[in-house]
């Protein structure tokens, strides 16, 4: 059976921080720290969602949501992407490449857990 | 002795001999251009005008007077002909392609087309030419007595004449003679075929008659020799100890003026040229010719000092001694050749004179008072310019008629003739000027020959009335109101000089003086450089400058009615048809371009000389409202014009130059904004990193509700830990920034670098055996000091060793550290068995917030580490690199130079 969400980030105290609220809202989690990763286990069993950062090692994130928008099977897996740089233009990037969702570090917990239940289709 | 009636008669009918040639000459010219008459041996021959009745007999007299002094009259000559190529040579050329008539014209024409200069040129040479005149009248008058004898005087037609009345007779009949000879057509270059034919036929007679008297002296006197030792017995001396003086000098310098100067010889050498390599035989021709006239001139002198009695005159001894042998044949036949050198000379300085009167005096006053008679024949301005020449052929005689009734009491020929040379070389200066110096100004020129001639008719001309005028002789004792020092033949104190050469010294002299100072003085106008570019640079230059009309107002028709009235119909039309045909349309129809009015104006300067040409067509082109200063104003304010659009030419193109210096200054702004950009976005992201940790977790520790105690203890460390990592962040970002501003937040100071070394190998132990790596020592240096502060230096190795550590992910990772002293410097090596670098990011490694691609999340530096490490090593004076090392993975090398002493 797959998970609800999975996580790709490459920094361990954030990793940690979205890991706590995430399970603390009562989703099934999994964690990757970089771009191949993410492909790989998204490939092998599709997340509900996938919480996105976009400085990856090895591949960036805009890199994988491209790969995974290209791909027939994972087209339409909600992404919520991550992002350290907040600028208008990475936000503009996102939206083209097909991210569900757009958030900036450092984010309200609430944010992300309110942004991930909506892609999970879970509002109240 | 000979019958005076017989004599005359010779005379008479040998100038009708002359008459016959020069018209058949004429006609011979006419039909066929390539005759004999166009050779340069008749051009040579013509030249020899210079040989007057002066020469003639005169000489004779120089030589048993002053000795050798009669030379210098040939020497300069010689000198001018033989240097052809410099002065003669571009005089002619200058003359050709400006239509140039006469000095007067020359001037005028190179100095703004001046009619004032050429006027004032004229009014001095027809006053300094009539002692000359004069001089040739006494030779005659003298010869004719001398040969016909004291004793027929007053027989015959001579009945009741006396010398005045022979002379005065002879003027008129030498201006019959010439009126008839010169004054029979005006043509376009001035040239007189059939008189220079008659004059070179009588340079032939003068020459055979003093040769015939010489030869015939010598068979008398018993060779040469016989005649200086006959000479000798009767205590006869030939002087020859005055020789070199300044009076030798002074003739010398004289005579190189009036050969270039005198307007019959260059009427001869300059006007009458028909072909520029003339001049090369001439150059060598005319000295042979002067030679053979004064080779046989020292013998007739001593011999005839030597058998002729005391008081016969030196100068008629080539017609007193064949008279004195019984020789009438012969005596005639010397007679016959002083009358032709008179009449040549006569002739052709009248006529030379009569075309610069006409065309510098006469002309521009017809033009100005517009009284060109409006003739049917279409010979208007022709007559009248015939008119003119005869008037003035009457008028220079009759100076010369007048000049000789003043002095006709003086003896000797040669100081006569030396009068009107010193007047003639105030011509020379700027004669010079004009053809080698573009600089030299109409203003300075007009100055200088004023003075010159001013100078010349005080200390020259005047004294020579001194015979005939009591007051003249009291002038030259006492000076002017007594003042002493403007006495005529002392002026300025200069007493004791021979009265020529001090005439010539201070005329000349301040003429020279007055030339240069005014020409640097004065700025020459735009019509004056215009022509000072044609003549100087003559040789440079093809085709002429003449672009000072505008055509336009004027059609052919107008111009055609001026050229009827000057060239007269026939020679008018032949030019006008010439055009058309050129440009290939009916003469009807012919547009005046400025070309062919410059042409036309060339022709028009033929007949009445350049200015007057040029107001005449200025007058016709322009409808009769543009004046010449006009003309020369606008070819003023198109220099302007010029002048102005190079300005801004250069003003654009400097605008142009600093646009683009602009737009790299903008670009250069722009690239260091988009890097300032950048970094912010940088700093941005590593400043997010751990901020968003402490948020995220500070809010969960909000809401602690469901947290252990343990959770909460590692959510606190977590949140200390990245406000330490932010801190850390924000020092380095400082210290990278006054690294790279240049600053030193330390000394530098000597330090043991392998101190350094060992410090920070000892600090990364806990870090390496967290791993389980180990440290590799290769070789290792000894103390070594080097320039630097310690800390600092701990902390690039401390970098290095940590990324060894960090970005090694082999499965034996292993750090190798060694470092040694070459050649003066320290060098480190740090080197490890991890991945390496690629290619691509060897150049990116030491970019500021650059990580290794492959290096886990966990590293904790904002990759700032080894640009900061890089500008340490900088800062110390060395150089840390990425070099190949011993191991499969990176080596980075620091190289610092080594101080003080080595232990």
């Amino acid at each position: 059976m797959g998970i609800d969400v999975l996580i790709a980030e490459d920094e361990p105290s954030i990793l940690e921080s979205l890991d706590f609220i995430l399970r603390r809202a009562g989703w099934s989690i999994e964690s990757v720290t970089d771009g191949e990763a993410v492909l790989e286990r998204v490939r092998r069993a599709p997340p509900r969602v996938l919480v996105l950062d976009v400085m990856l090692p090895r591949r960036s994130g805009f890199d994988v949501l491209k790969q995974l928008r290209a791909d027939v099977e994972t087209r339409d897996l909600p992404v919520l992407i991550l992002t350290a740089k907040g600028q208008q233009q990475d936000r503009r990037i996102a939206e083209e490449l097909g991210a569900d969702g757009f958030v900036t570090k450092p984010y309200s917990n609430a944010e992300v857990v309110g942004a991930v239940r909506q892609l999970l289709g879970e509002n109240d | 002795m000979l019958s005076a009636d017989f004599v005359i008669a010779t005379s008479v009918a040998y100038v009708g001999l002359l008459f016959v040639l020069a018209y058949f000459g004429d006609r011979r010219a006419k039909a066929n251009k390539r005759s004999w008459l166009n050779s340069p041996a008749v051009y040579t021959l013509s030249i020899s005008v210079y040989c007057t009745s002066w020469t003639f007999y005169g000489a004779v007299g120089n030589a048993a007077r002053s000795g050798l002094e009669f030379l210098t009259i040939y020497l300069g000559p010689t000198l001018v002909f033989v240097g052809w190529y410099f002065v003669l040579r571009r005089l002619v050329r200058i003359s050709h392609l400006h239509r140039i008539t006469s000095v007067a014209d020359l001037l005028s024409s190179r100095f703004g087309k001046s009619s004032r200069l050429g006027v004032l040129v004229t009014c001095i040479a027809v006053i300094g030419i009539a002692p000359y005149i004069a001089l040739q009248l006494k030779a005659v008058t003298s010869s004719i007595q001398a040969v016909a004898g004291a004793s027929e005087f007053g027989r015959g037609s001579l009945t009741g004449i006396d010398d005045v009345g022979l002379a005065l007779g002879v003027a008129a009949a030498m201006a019959l003679f010439t009126i008839l000879f010169g004054t029979r057509h005006v043509d376009a270059k001035e040239q007189h075929h059939g008189v220079v034919a008659a004059i070179a036929f009588e340079a032939v007679v003068k020459l055979a008659a003093l040769v015939a008297v010489g030869v015939f002296v010598i068979y008398l006197g018993g060779g040469i020799e016989g005649i200086f030792s006959q000479a000798a017995e009767k205590g006869v001396v030939f002087d020859t100890s005055a020789s070199f003086d300044s009076r030798w000098i002074t003739t010398l310098v004289l005579s190189i003026a009036a050969i270039i100067c005198l307007p019959r010889q260059f009427q001869v050498t300059v006007v009458e040229n028909s072909n520029e390599n003339h001049l090369r035989v001439a150059g060598w021709a005319f000295p042979a010719y002067m030679m053979l006239m004064s080779i046989f001139i020292i013998p007739i002198a001593v011999y005839g000092l030597t058998v002729m009695p005391d008081d016969a005159n030196p100068d008629m001894f080539a017609l007193t001694l064949p008279l004195s042998a019984g020789q009438n044949a012969l005596a005639l036949f010397a007679f016959i050749g002083g009358f032709s050198s008179a009449t040549s000379m006569i002739i052709l300085e009248s006529i030379a004179l009569s075309i610069m009167v006409s065309n510098h005096i006469m002309m521009p006053l017809v033009l100005k008072f517009g009284a060109a008679p409006q003739g049917g024949d279409g010979q208007g301005v022709s007559s009248v310019l015939l008119v003119a020449r005869r008037f003035a052929i009457v008028l220079i005689l009759s100076l010369g008629f007048f000049y000789f009734l003043f002095t006709r009491d003086s003896d000797a020929l040669a100081p006569i003739g030396l009068i009107s040379f010193t007047a003639i070389a105030q011509f020379l200066p700027a004669l010079l000027a004009a053809i080698f110096w573009k600089d030299a100004s109409l203003k300075a020129v007009t100055a200088a020959i004023s003075v010159g001639f001013v100078i010349w008719a005080w200390s020259c001309f005047l004294p020579s009335l001194a015979s005939v005028s009591p007051l003249v002789s009291t002038l030259l004792e006492e000076g002017p109101w007594g003042v002493l020092w403007l006495r005529p033949e002392a002026m300025f104190g200069l007493e004791g000089w021979d009265p020529l050469a001090h005439a010539a010294f201070w005329s000349l002299s301040i003429n020279v003086l007055i030339l240069t100072l005014g020409s640097l003085l004065t700025s020459p106008s735009a019509l004056e450089r215009i022509q000072a570019t044609a003549f100087v640079d003559v040789f440079r230059r093809h085709g002429l400058p003449q672009r000072n009309f505008v055509p336009g107002s004027a059609t052919a028709n107008d111009l055609y009615f001026v050229a009827e009235r000057v060239l007269g119909e026939k020679r008018a039309a032949a030019l006008f048809e010439a055009a058309a045909r050129e440009r290939g349309v009916d003469p009807a129809l012919l547009e005046p371009t400025p070309a062919f009015i410059g042409r036309l104006e060339r022709e028009l300067a033929g007949s009445i000389g350049a200015s007057s040409a040029h107001v005449m067509l200025s007058k016709v082109v322009a409808g009769g409202d543009v004046s010449l200063e006009e003309m020369m104003q606008m070819a003023d304010e198109t220099q302007q014009v010029i002048e102005y659009s190079q300005q801004l030419e250069k003003t654009s193109a400097e605008l142009r130059l600093t646009a683009h210096k602009l737009e790299e200054a903008n670009a250069q702004l722009r690239e260091l904004d988009s890097q300032k950009d950048e970094f912010l976005s940088q700093v941005s992201h590593e400043v997010r990193t751990p901020m968003t940790s402490i948020r995220s977790f500070s809010e969960i520790l909000l809401e602690p509700a469901g947290l252990n105690e343990g959770q909460r203890q590692r959510f606190i460390s977590t949140i200390h830990q990245e406000s330490m990592r932010l801190t850390k962040l924000l020092d380095e970002i400082l210290d990278l920034s006054a690294l790279e501003r240049g600053e030193r937040t330390w000394q530098n100071e000597p330090v043991d670098a392998e101190d350094a070394l060992n410090r920070a190998v000892s600090v990364c132990d806990a870090l390496l055996r967290q791993r389980g790596m180990r440290v590799e020592f290769g070789e290792r240096a000894h103390t070594t000091m080097v320039e630097g502060d310690a800390d600092r230096l701990c902390q690039v190795f401390i970098n290095l060793i940590s990324n060894a550590v960090k970005y090694n992910d082999a499965d034996q990772p292993v750090v190798h550290v060694s470092s040694s002293v070459r050649s003066g410097t320290y060098v480190v090596e740090v080197a490890d068995n991890g991945p390496g670098i690629g290619k691509t990011e060897r150049k990116l490694i030491f970019e500021k917030f650059w990580r290794g691609v492959s290096g886990a999340g966990d590293q904790g530096g904002a990759g700032l580490g080894l640009a900061i490490s890089r500008q340490i090593i900088a800062r110390m004076n060395g150089v840390l690199e990425l070099v190949q090392g011993p191991l499969p993975g990176a080596c980075f090398r620091v190289r610092l130079p080594v101080v003080g002493r080595e232990s």
